[in-house]
């Protein structure tokens, strides 16, 4: 008998995209990965004037609107031959480090989180907190109202093996509302220097436009602290709990183990430097990063524009229609080979690089106190893993950096539109490496292109058949329930895709193939 | 527990004073007095970048779970909810068939070009996608009210951008206009939506101007209020970011823009885009983005200025100090001397640069 199962949309992600799984013996044999959204973001900049594309591309993504503003500044700093103030680069950190402190925290708690925490255990709730006995008050009124869809938007879910320890649960509940105001404060970092979020208007070619004072160094200082003590008193204990709750979770959803990264956190204002280390880790071997090695194939994505360019000569023609094609999604390439990007890449890059000692130690002790090695890291675990360690090492290098600002002192560089010109900016967004490609003419654009993580996560086949990264990661995935697949979705969230996804389940037991709705 | 009235007072207050003393919010903390029933909103996205989402999500006071436990009933929002697949689209079938009220909230462009492929969401019993395209005709016809939320499912905003690929149109040129309230703003503001919600489900359709867009905050220019505006009458102009004056030269758009960014600030209260040394971008204006000629930084057309007629709708608004008639003389005078007084600077080879 054979199945196929569909997941439509899947949710608690950014975006609309959807992927076909094929199941054999309770374990995922094949999977297609389709983004369902199309916008033509890269048409729409075509003739504008260069120094709109910092807000234009912010609008790609509401969750990492910054990551995309650095990257668009970076290629126009490289285009006008412009570069920040000590001030421009560091207040630019700032906010990309805010950006980062809100989505990783958002996505454990609010995206990921309904995976694993069992919500109904509230019902259990004994103490005082009144937000908790709210909670509790009004899951018992909807579920006594025997509504289909009583408990919106927590229930329904899948039925799964969620947590069963109460005090575990109770505790991740108070957490799940606790970050709402934990990303809230991330917000407002940014908006200090950024003048508004989502989407700032402060960053500028050559540097920023917010000056620098004490007093909004110590309000950025009062709620970075803030978030510190959340990381270290909730975050990372609540991730490690997980990780105690679901040992079985490090051997899954491995994928295959080639990493890119871009780096971040410029240290000088070259930017040559950056505290992030960037590079490329293929079949085990970290090599030096160069972006000329880096293709989008087209075969499989529902485009008519010519395959396996660079992006300084990307072409974005849609063809919705386009035979063999199930995506929206590029397939980017990296000497041919997919890549993933992300927390686990950028951190297992910087510790292999020997750079960074507090990383190493960070990323040794923490598998040490796991009982896990290296290769626990890959796996959707492994991801969490990463992305709690990397806010930690972040929010403490942020504290340095902070401080090192002049109040007075310039905050931007003089900059000229020139006639001609072309430049790429390469950062890291908080899903993944992140970069952008400008060639200008007559002061306007004439090409932009933007390589997004998601581009390289969560995008389809290459030009020879070989899977995208998520499809790979999907591959031996136990599924126990084909109508009830939450092992499917967390390999999925763990990757924290930025764009709205569907999964369709096979399962080719004959040649026939039947249809089962997923409850 | 409920919201109660002292509750919203204190929300309000949170929101800035002068916004107490507004006939309409007295109006809504009494009416949450009488602890009406949560009504169910169903969250629909589009062409959008879920900024408007994580928006909203900044709301201080209410707070989050305040909205989702004592105002309204979440049913449907793909950022939020557990479910996924058919048991979310379930939802929205059911939402179809049952005769419950409820408001529809659109985020986002739709996209009509090629019958609406270029979004869609769930299938259906064939196997076919489902097109955001359909999805916003059936639930809007069966919804009570539609929210309009952010620059996209507004106006079109950048999806509908010259050359507009994939032919993106606003909310009110797919259902009738009539139930449709617009909350412009790239993106929405908190307290826009959560007024609004509170509004519809106490009192109905709140006093709309003729974009649709509630008067209780889209009254109002950015200009008319800002806090450099007194540079503007001067003819004091910022000629690079971060200068702190008025930024017209600089391509503002809050002689454009309707919105209430200088009366309660961005992410509670700490900053906007003008006090933090940027023009404003006119994100909730129709013309944002919009065609290849209309750059971000671009001036407002100068030539138009004097005279107005570019501005003249809005001349009236620009202030109970000076007449329509004497603000183009101002703005003329005063960009001219700026103009000549850069002219100067350039000549004497001074940087204009930080």
């Amino acid at each position: 008998m054979a199945k196929k199962v569909v997941i439509d949309p899947i949710t608690r992600i950014e975006g609309h995209y959807s992927i076909e799984i094929e199941v054999e013996g309770g374990r995922i044999k094949d999977a297609w990965a389709r983004g369902d959204m199309f916008r033509g973001w890269e048409i729409i900049l075509k003739g504008r004037d260069p120094q709109d594309a910092v807000n234009v591309t912010q609008r790609i993504c509401g969750v990492c609107p910054v990551a995309h503003a650095m990257a668009s500044v970076k290629a126009l700093d490289s285009a006008f031959k412009v570069t920040p103030p000590d001030n421009g680069r560091i207040i630019r950190n700032l906010m990309a480090a805010g950006n980062l402190l809100h989505s990783h925290i958002l996505h454990f708690y609010h995206l990921v989180a309904l995976d694993f925490v069992d919500i109904t255990a509230i019902l259990e709730y004994k103490g005082n907190d009144p937000t908790m006995n709210n909670i509790k008050e009004w899951v018992k009124k909807e579920v006594s109202t025997g509504s289909k869809t009583a408990g919106a938007p927590f229930l329904p879910r899948y039925k799964g093996d969620y947590i069963k320890d109460k005090e575990l649960n109770l505790t991740a509940i108070n957490h799940y509302v606790k970050a709402f105001e934990i990303a809230r404060t991330a917000q407002e970092m940014i908006a200090i220097w950024g003048g508004k979020m989502p989407h700032v208007t402060g960053i500028v070619p050559g540097g920023v436009a917010e000056t620098v004072t004490a007093e909004r160094i110590a309000s950025y200082l009062y709620r970075l602290r803030k978030i510190k003590e959340f990381i270290d008193a909730c975050y990372i204990p609540d991730v490690i709990a997980v990780a105690k709750a679901y040992p079985q979770w490090f051997k899954i959803g491995a994928g295959y183990k080639n990493l890119l990264a871009y780096g971040i956190f410029e240290l000088n204002n070259e930017g040559t430097e950056t505290y992030h280390i960037p590079g490329a880790f293929i079949e085990g071997k970290l090599e030096t990063l160069d972006q000329k090695n880096i293709k989008e194939e087209v075969f499989y994505a529902k485009y008519s524009s010519p395959t396996g360019l660079h992006p300084f000569e990307g072409e974005t023609t849609p063809d919705p229609k386009k035979p063999n094609a199930y995506t929206w999604v590029k397939a980017a390439r990296y000497n041919t080979k997919p890549m993933e990007v992300g927390p686990l890449a950028r951190m297992a890059i910087t510790h292999l690089s020997g750079k960074r000692p507090e990383v190493s130690n960070l990323v040794t002790n923490t598998l040490k106190s796991l009982n896990a090695d290296v290769s626990a890291l890959f796996s959707v675990l492994g991801r969490h893993a990463c992305r709690a360690l990397e806010l930690k090492i972040v929010a403490e290098q942020t504290e340095k950096w902070l401080l090192e600002l002049k109040p007075g002192q310039p905050v931007n560089n003089h900059y000229e539109v020139p006639k001609e010109s072309e430049g790429f900016g390469l950062t890291e967004a908080q899903r993944g490496a992140l970069g952008h490609w400008i060639k200008i003419k007559d002061h306007k654009i004439e090409r932009y292109q933007c390589v997004v993580p998601s581009t390289w996560n969560c995008g389809p086949r290459d030009d020879k058949g070989v899977r995208g990264v998520i499809e790979e990661a999907l591959i031996g995935t136990p599924i126990a329930d084909p109508e009830n697949p939450i092992e499917a979705v967390r390999v999925v969230r763990s990757f924290d895709p930025c764009l709205a996804c569907a999964i369709h389940v096979i399962t080719p037991e004959s040649n026939e193939v039947k249809t089962f709705r997923v409850a | 527990m409920r919201l109660t009235r002292r509750d919203f007072l204190k929300a309000a207050g949170g929101l800035g004073a002068a916004m107490l003393t507004s006939p309409f919010l007295t109006k809504v903390a009494e009416a949450l007095e009488k602890g009406n029933k949560n009504i169910p909103v169903i969250w629909i996205q589009g062409q959008t970048d879920a900024g408007c989402s994580e928006s909203i999500l900044n709301t201080v006071q209410p707070t989050v779970v305040d909205i989702v436990t004592d105002i309204i009933s979440l049913k449907f929002h793909q950022t939020v909810m557990a479910a996924s697949g058919h048991q979310c689209i379930d939802v929205l079938h059911e939402a179809l068939k049952s005769n419950e009220k409820f408001i529809l909230v659109v985020e986002g462009a739709v996209p009509v070009k090629d019958d609406g492929i270029y979004c869609t969401i769930g299938e259906d019993d064939t196997g076919k996608p489902i097109t955001f395209l359909k999805w916003v005709k059936d639930l809007g016809e069966k919804a009570m009210y539609v929210v309009a939320l952010g620059t996209c499912a507004t106006w079109g905003g950048i999806p509908a951008a010259e050359p507009n690929p994939t032919g993106a149109k606003p909310v009110t040129a797919i259902i009738d206009p009539k139930k449709v309230v617009n909350l412009p703003g790239c993106p929405a503001r908190p307290h826009h939506l959560v007024g609004l919600l509170a509004h519809l489900k106490l009192f109905g359709m709140p006093e709309l101007d003729s974009k649709r867009r509630p008067m209780v905050f889209f009254a109002r220019l950015i200009h008319d209020n800002c806090e450099m505006r007194p540079f503007f009458e001067k003819g004091d102009f910022a000629k690079t970011f971060a200068e702190k004056k008025c930024m017209y030269l600089l391509g503002c758009k809050g002689p454009i823009t309707y919105n209430d960014c200088p009366n309660y600030q961005w992410n509670s209260g700490l900053n906007w885009p003008i006090r933090g040394g940027s023009p404003c971008i006119g994100c909730a204006a129709e013309s944002f983005i919009g065609s290849t000629g209309n750059g971000i930084y671009m001036r407002l057309p100068e030539a138009k200025v004097p005279g107005i007629p570019g501005l003249k709708v809005k001349a009236d608004k620009f202030g109970t100090v000076v007449g329509a008639a004497t603000v183009g003389g101002i703005i003329a005078h005063a960009v001219g001397r700026a103009l000549s007084s850069k002219k100067k600077k350039e000549e004497n080879k001074e940087s204009k640069g930080e």
